[in-house]
């Protein structure tokens, strides 16, 4: 289980009280919906740890990530966890096979990975020289190159037409199942990935699918 | 011709700009993250020389460095080192006098790489300091080019500071643009022009290569 029960309040431009108490399952995918401006977003950072709590505990099984008690902070860096940015957040000095070398020395993998997104041709270009869609499916691979256990997804599939979409995530469940990684993602609309996945709706009603 | 004022000129700019390399970057990075009080402060001190007349600037670093003043005289009796009317206080005032042209261009750069950029190192497992040598800095590197180019050319049009504290010693402190002072005072018109030509050529040269870098910046590196 990812327990997490807190509190946070931003001040502007994006003022809003955000107050979580619930629990997501280990090795399975949980889609985190709601309406614009609710903090879903920021949710996804506290749990990678790039945002901290007002107060609070976040755990991820029986390690302790947050204690806003014990002023306890797990740092990102040791919490593995892959993170899917909403603007791709990718390096421009990486070529997109660099971006993936950054994460692990393992070039099978790294094959596999490109593969798996469909841009093993375009291992040595620049992110300026990738359409969006590119972009997009370069962000997530990136975010699996360490082989995280947790993966946070923010809004990930936007950019992709439907058919790529859908034979991009019949893969990346195989591999998920296989790795054993626990998913949540931000998404506004229904993906392929909901069917066997749990949906969070943010303004307070959750449910199980 | 006597050369030796320009090769002093360009052998003040290089060390001014290579020991501003080491210490600005650092000094923008740290600026660049979350604002505080003591940053402000900082940032206000760093940015004074660029509308502080160099005369008042040059004359406090004169009482400062003076051997007979407290950090002057501490200089002289622990390293035998005099600042005033000699080439080590002329690198250390051209630090002081070009430092904001070094730091805000690169504190500038910093502060527009998306926050994320290094929060996706961070997620990688990579720490703060391989972050900023492998994706942030990289990523900055024609600013810090013209950085660098720009305290070089402001070095070399040094005049204010330099008279104040370096006065005009032949192979000593007479930089270029002192030179050319010294020469009009004695009426000789044709060594002025020659230095000068030679400062306008340099000048020119400098800021054709930071446009040549920058073209494909969609602003001009100046603005």
């Amino acid at each position: 289980m990812i327990r997490i029960a807190i509190e946070k309040r931003t001040g502007p431009p994006t003022s809003f009280e955000l107050k979580v108490d619930t629990s997501f399952r280990l090795n399975a995918v949980t889609r985190i919906s709601g309406p614009s401006g609710v903090g879903k977003t920021t949710l996804l950072k506290m749990i990678a740890g790039f945002i901290h709590p007002d107060r609070g505990t976040i755990r991820s099984g029986d390690e302790v990530w947050f204690d806003g008690d014990k002023k306890y902070f797990k740092k990102v860096q040791e919490r593995h966890v892959g993170f899917v940015f909403q603007n791709y957040a990718l390096f421009p000095n990486m070529t997109v096979e660099q971006h993936l070398r950054y994460g692990t020395d393992d070039q099978r993998y790294v094959d596999e990975l490109l593969q798996l997104g469909e841009i093993e041709a375009l291992r040595n270009r620049y992110p300026k020289a990738l359409s969006g869609g590119q972009q997009q499916r370069l962000a997530i691979l990136r975010a699996l190159a360490t082989k995280p256990r947790l993966l946070l997804m923010d809004e990930p599939f936007t950019a992709l037409d439907s058919a790529l979409k859908t034979r991009l995530i019949h893969r990346l469940s195989a591999l998920f199942s296989s790795q054993q990684t626990t998913v949540i993602l931000v998404s506004h609309q229904d993906t392929e990935l909901d069917d066997k996945s749990d949906v969070f709706h943010l303004n307070g009603v959750e449910e199980t699918g | 011709m006597d050369l030796e004022p320009i090769w002093l000129s360009m052998k003040l700019a290089m060390i001014t700009t290579a020991i501003l390399l080491f210490i600005g970057i650092p000094a923008a990075y740290w600026l660049s993250r979350k604002q505080t009080i003591l940053k402000l402060i900082a940032e206000a001190i760093i940015t004074m020389p660029l509308v502080l007349p160099p005369s008042v600037l040059g004359f406090y670093l004169l009482l400062a460095f003076s051997p007979n003043n407290g950090f002057g005289k501490w200089l002289h009796q622990h390293f035998s080192l005099q600042l005033v009317f000699s080439f080590p206080g002329l690198v250390v005032a051209s630090i002081l006098y070009s430092l904001p042209f070094m730091i805000s261009p690169v504190k500038a750069a910093f502060s527009h790489l998306p926050g994320s950029m290094a929060e996706a190192s961070y997620m990688m497992g990579k720490s703060k300091t391989e972050t900023f040598y492998k994706v942030l800095l990289p990523n900055i590197k024609a600013s810090v080019f013209t950085a660098a180019v720009l305290t070089f050319a402001h070095t070399l049009g040094e005049f204010g500071v330099v008279l104040m504290i370096g006065g005009n010693i032949p192979g000593e402190t007479k930089v270029a643009s002192i030179a050319i002072y010294d020469a009009v005072e004695m009426m000789d018109y044709s060594s002025a022009n020659r230095y000068a030509l030679i400062l306008f050529a340099i000048t020119f040269i400098i800021v054709i290569s930071v446009f040549v870098i920058n073209r494909n910046a969609v602003k001009s590196p100046f603005e």
